[in-house]
Order: structure tokens, then C-alpha cells, then sequence
């Protein structure tokens, strides 16, 4: 005779639960008590500091300095358009795909229309609304044009160009040159980000294939190369970036400061993420490489067709984590004198009038910074698991 | 029977001369030389470390001999690439672990060589790969991921991956030992219907059920060398060695 037990059903309510947890027997209630005691000493601490004793002026009148750097008052429209491009492409990339773009663009949106009811000026209020309005359209148009995928997903790939040269300038009358000495705050650490990661991956995968080759020659040469890289502090590579770099450039070619900078991120975490590779690709069973050899696949078609796509996916959490360090460690521009985000808030506490205010300005960084690491590693994590889907 | 078989089939379709294989100071291969004619179906049986399986790797290059010469349908195995790909491209190759890509469908995994190797166009690709899903039994699987398959299911996929290639030759590396006993039948079943098809294959295996049923000849390896071999008649009934019979006694 059989009969089919339900699972218990689980009917400990919240004081049910307080009281098996965190108040069974005077100890742990003492423990609970002392602990509630601290995080509200703490809380109340904090949160009294950031609404009543901090004075957030500071950030009121240098917004725009934190944002954008010294880039030209009467050119700002071009930072806005570059912006606008990207909030178009995320509402249609939300409407084309759903999933994690989807959650990211309406954040994205919201902060817009959150922030369009702060009292900014009219032209600022605007833009933010046209952004906002971007996403939606963006959106929209996915939604019933499931045709504009292809043209989406290039578009992606161009915008990085395009908005550099935007930003720059073709030195016409139209978009005259934006010198990068004035480029800054939070768009050049942005910049500088994302230059360091789209150049680096593609560098630190080769790297780590030829770490992994059967040729002596190319072998060595990566090994050589992410050693040497790897031994030798970022500040350092930086400064080399200015001074050395000159050298070995032929004779006309300059490179202003910004680009150094970016070479020199490039140049180092290429070599980080070629060693991260490298743990993906030896996490590959030897197994694979035989089925494909055996079904006549050359090794490069092996490389990328089999073992590149599992290696890769294996170490998502490693890159990202990653990137994540590259985009804070962007900071360390300011040491060359580049004024990127940290960089320009640092330079603002240092004027006399906003003496002793650096701990608003660090606040505010810590929280900006907080924002958009917390975005990757979200998006990081609904990619495993979206591309979770049967594996091992 | 054998001799209208050997009527049909006179051609050579692979040809080993006194191939010589070192693991090291172990010598894995001892001069192993054998002929196996077009249509064949041979069993390769001994115990473990006994070189078999590394004999059937030889032949498609996937382990490399340091003397020795094999000679797969015409294609002499060098270090040329060129003739190790040819080679490859006739020989399709089935694994004890299976080795399907995790990362792609059941149906990728079966066009992925194809199309790529052969560069058939992905409709054709596709079609030829449903025809052999239906033909190991398990067309509804196309879609999913290896991972979501039993391995008897996986182990058909296999088959069904190097049967896409259209090879004239199917090596098979063990292909039950890693499945539970009650899956080892739907893979043997297949395997069976494949000999009937006439396609050359060569199974390494402890199945001797599959072998006195399917094979024409028995192959019985121990320490890198060819002990002895016949019909499976020959072998069960009569063994003329005493390692063979030995070897025969313990896993009947």
C-alpha cells in the first residue's frame, strides 16, 4: 500500500522564526541585542552625517566639472548626443532581446527621470528627458521591428568610434577639435574603461593562446610578456606609458596623454586577463580536443569553435571581476596628471573654498563607482545564467 | 559466408605495418601489423593497458606512432596535416566518454563538422543530421543540450555525429564502458544495424555478445601485442593460446 507523503508544510511565521534564530536562550538574546544596538548607533550615525552635517554644495556647483572635465561649455551637446546614441541603442536592445539589457535600460531610464526633477537648468532638464524619451522610442521600435537586430548589434560595435570622434571633433566648423587635455571627470573614466576592456580582451585571449601554443617561439614570447607585466605595479606602467612610449613611436606620430594612458590600462590588464583565460582553457577536457580533431576540424577551427566558447563562459565571473577592478583602477590616471573622475574631485577639495569637504566628494565617488560595478556584476550574473543552459 | 565476404571486399581499406608505440620507456604498441579489408567488422578485446585502445587512436592520429606505417584508405599517415586531415575526414571516431560539445545543441553538435569541414550548406547540414537522429532513435532530442540527455542517449548522439561525415570507417573506443547496464543495449542495437549497413568498423569492447554477433573477426591484444585472431568461432571454440583462453574464462 502506497501513499503519497506531501513535504511538511513549513508553518514557523516571522516571530516563529525571530524566535528559533535570534532570541532562543538569554545568550544569543543578549548577542542580539548588543548587535541591533551597534547597527542602529551606526545607522543613525550615517544617515544624521548625509542629511543634516554633510554640506552637498560641493557637488551642487562642480557637477558639471565631475561629470565632463573642462570639456567646453558651448560643446557640451556633443557629450549629451553621445549619451542620447547610447540610451537609444539600450531601448532598442531592450526591445529587440528582453532580459538583463531590459532591466539594465529601465534603470538607466528611471535614474533619467529621476534625476530631470532635481533642479537642474532647463537646457540639462531637457536632455535628460530626451534620453529618457530615447529609451522609450528605442524600445518601441525593437519591440514591433524584430528586422532591426543585425543593424542593432553593428551598431554597438560602431558607436565606440563614433562617439570618440564626436567627442574629439573632425576640426570643422560643425565639431571643432576638443583637445583630450580637456577631456575628464566621469566620461573620461568611462572612456578610459571601456577603451581598456575592448582592446585588452581580444589581446589577453591571444595571449593566452600563445601561452598555451605548441610553438616555442610564440610560447615564450607571451609567457615573457605577461610575466613581465604582471611584475610590475599599474602606477608604474602608467608613468612608462607617458615617458616611454614616445620612444618607440616612429618619428611624427604623437600620442596625446589621454591615449597613452589608455594604451598603457590596455597594456596591463591584457596580461591579467590572458593568465584568467588560460585557467578556462585548461579547464577544457582533453576529451574535446580529440572529438574535434577526429572530426577533422583544424586546430583553429578546433580553438574557436570548441574551445574558446567553454573556456570562455567557464571564467565569465573571473572577467568580469576583472573589469570591474580596471574600471576603479582607471583612477590611478590622476597620477599622471590626467583628471579623471577621482581625479577632478580631488582637484576640487583642494581649492580653498571647499576646504575640509573631501568627505562629501568621496562619498559621492564611492557611491558613483558603486553604481555602475554593481551594474556589471549584475549583468555578469544573468549571462551565466542565461548561457547556463545545459551545461555540464 | 566468409568467403563470399571476402568475394566482395578484396580492397584493403587499412593496412599496418610493424607499428611501434613508447609511453615513456612502455612500450604500448609492440609491432602490430594487421590488414582489415573494406566492410569488416572487427572486435579488438584484451585486458586493460593491453594497447588496444591506443592502437585504434593510431589510426586516426590521435596518438602518434614512433615507427611503423598505416596506410587508411590509400592515405598514408605521415606528419603531412594535410593527409592527418584527409584521414580524419574518413574515419569517424566514437569515445568512451562520448565528448559532445556541451556548449551546443544535439543538432549543433552533429552539423558542426559538416559544415564547417565538409562546408555543406547549413539546410543540407541539417536535414542529413535529422535523417541520422532518426535513424540512432532520437530525432525528438534535436534541440536540447547534451547535458539534458542520458548517457545512452549521448553515446547515440556520438554515433550519430560521426556518421554525419560520411566516413567510410567508424572507430569505436570503447563505446559501453561508461554507460549503466540497462542503456548499453540501445547503443549496442545501433551499432548492430550500422554493421548491416557494410561500413567499415572497428570496435574496441568487452561486449562479447556484440562480438560473436556482429563481428567477422576477433582481435585479442595483450602488452602491445597481437596474441591471436579469427572468426568469433575460432575464438570462443577454439583458441589456440593460453593467454587467450585465460582472458576468455575470466569475463564470460
Amino acid at each position: 500500500m502506497e501513499t503519497k507523503m506531501e513535504p511538511p508544510k513549513n508553518t514557523i511565521g516571522i516571530i516563529g522564526w525571530l524566535r528559533k534564530n535570534l532570541f532562543n536562550g538569554w545568550f544569543n538574546s543578549l548577542l542580539t541585542i548588543i548587535f541591533l544596538w551597534i547597527v542602529f548607533t551606526v545607522l543613525y550615525a550615517a544617515l544624521k552625517w548625509v542629511f543634516v552635517t554633510a554640506d552637498w554644495t560641493v557637488i551642487v556647483v562642480n557637477l558639471r566639472l565631475l561629470l565632463v572635465g573642462q570639456y567646453p561649455q558651448d560643446q557640451i551637446f556633443r557629450v549629451w548626443l553621445a549619451l542620447t546614441l547610447v540610451s537609444t541603442l539600450t531601448g532598442l536592445s531592450w526591445g529587440l532581446w528582453k532580459g538583463t539589457i531590459g532591466n539594465l535600460a529601465i534603470a538607466l531610464g528611471a535614474s533619467f527621470l529621476i534625476l530631470s526633477l532635481f533642479p537642474f537648468s532647463g537646457e540639462v532638464k531637457t536632455w535628460l528627458l530626451v534620453n529618457a524619451t530615447a529609451i522609450g522610442l528605442g524600445y518601441v521600435l525593437g519591440r514591433y521591428f524584430p528586422i532591426l537586430r543585425k543593424p542593432t548589434a553593428a551598431s554597438w560595435i560602431l558607436l565606440f568610434p563614433f562617439i570618440i570622434v564626436l567627442l574629439r571633433g573632425l576640426g570643422t566648423s560643425w565639431l571643432p577639435i576638443v583637445g583630450t587635455n580637456l577631456w575628464g571627470g566621469l566620461m573620461l573614466t568611462f572612456l578610459l574603461a571601456i577603451v581598456a576592456i575592448v582592446f585588452s580582451f581580444p589581446l589577453g585571449v591571444l595571449l593566452a593562446l600563445g601561452r598555451t601554443s605548441k610553438l616555442p617561439l610564440v610560447r615564450y614570447l607571451s609567457i615573457g610578456y605577461i610575466e613581465l607585466i604582471r611584475g610590475v605595479p599599474l602606477i608604474t606602467i602608467l608613468f612608462m606609458a607617458q615617458l616611454m612610449l614616445p620612444l618607440f613611436l616612429p618619428e611624427g606620430v604623437t600620442l596625446d596623454r589621454v591615449l597613452r594612458a589608455m594604451a598603457g590600462l590596455t597594456l596591463f590588464s591584457a596580461a591579467y586577463l590572458a593568465e584568467n583565460v588560460r585557467s578556462g582553457l585548461q579547464s577544457i577536457p582533453r576529451g574535446q580536443y580529440e572529438a574535434a580533431q577526429a572530426l577533422g576540424l583544424s586546430n583553429f577551427k578546433t580553438t574557436f569553435l570548441i574551445v574558446l566558447p567553454q573556456a570562455l563562459r567557464a571564467v565569465i565571473p573571473i572577467l568580469v571581476g576583472q573589469f570591474i577592478a580596471l574600471f576603479k583602477d582607471t583612477s590611478l590616471v590622476s597620477i599622471v596628471g590626467i583628471l579623471d573622475f577621482l581625479g577632478i574631485g580631488r582637484s576640487i577639495v583642494a581649492q580653498p573654498e571647499f576646504l575640509g569637504r573631501q568627505r562629501e566628494i568621496l562619498i559621492f565617488a564611492a557611491a558613483i563607482y558603486f553604481v555602475f560595478s554593481y551594474a556589471m556584476s549584475y549583468a555578469s550574473r544573468r549571462l551565466e545564467k542565461s548561457l547556463g543552459v545545459g551545461e555540464r | 559466408m566468409t568467403i563470399i565476404n571476402q568475394e566482395q571486399t578484396t580492397e584493403d581499406i587499412i593496412i599496418c605495418r610493424n607499428i611501434h608505440k613508447w609511453y615513456g620507456k612502455h612500450h604500448a604498441l609492440n609491432d602490430i601489423s594487421m590488414t582489415i579489408k573494406k566492410g569488416e567488422v572487427v572486435v579488438i578485446f584484451g585486458p586493460s593497458g593491453s594497447g588496444k585502445s591506443s592502437f585504434i587512436r593510431t589510426l586516426n592520429a590521435l596518438e602518434e606512432i614512433q615507427s611503423g606505417q598505416i596506410i587508411v584508405d590509400g592515405i598514408e599517415l605521415s606528419h603531412d596535416l594535410a593527409n592527418i586531415e584527409a584521414i580524419r575526414m574518413e574515419t569517424g571516431m566514437v569515445f568512451q566518454q562520448f565528448n559532445l560539445f556541451p556548449h551546443m545543441t544535439v543538432l549543433s553538435n552533429i552539423t558542426l563538422a559538416p559544415i564547417w569541414v565538409r562546408k555543406w550548406p547549413k539546410a543540407k547540414a541539417e536535414k542529413v543530421a535529422m535523417e541520422l537522429l532518426e535513424r540512432v532513435g532520437i530525432p525528438e532530442q534535436a534541440h536540447k543540450y547534451p547535458g539534458q540527455l542520458s548517457g545512452g542517449q549521448q553515446q547515440r548522439v556520438a554515433i550519430a555525429r560521426a556518421l554525419a561525415m560520411q566516413p567510410k570507417i567508424l572507430l569505436f573506443d570503447e563505446p559501453t564502458s561508461a554507460l549503466d547496464p540497462e542503456m548499453i543495449k540501445e547503443v549496442l542495437d545501433v551499432m548492430k544495424e550500422l554493421a548491416k549497413t557494410g561500413i567499415t568498423m572497428i570496435v574496441v569492447t568487452h561486449e562479447m555478445g556484440f562480438a560473436r554477433e556482429v563481428a567477422d573477426r576477433l582481435v585479442f591484444f595483450d602488452e602491445g601485442r597481437i596474441i591471436e585472431q579469427g572468426t568469433p568461432y575460432d575464438i570462443f571454440n577454439n583458441a589456440q593460446q593460453d593467454r587467450t583462453k585465460l582472458f576468455l574464462s575470466q569475463i564470460l
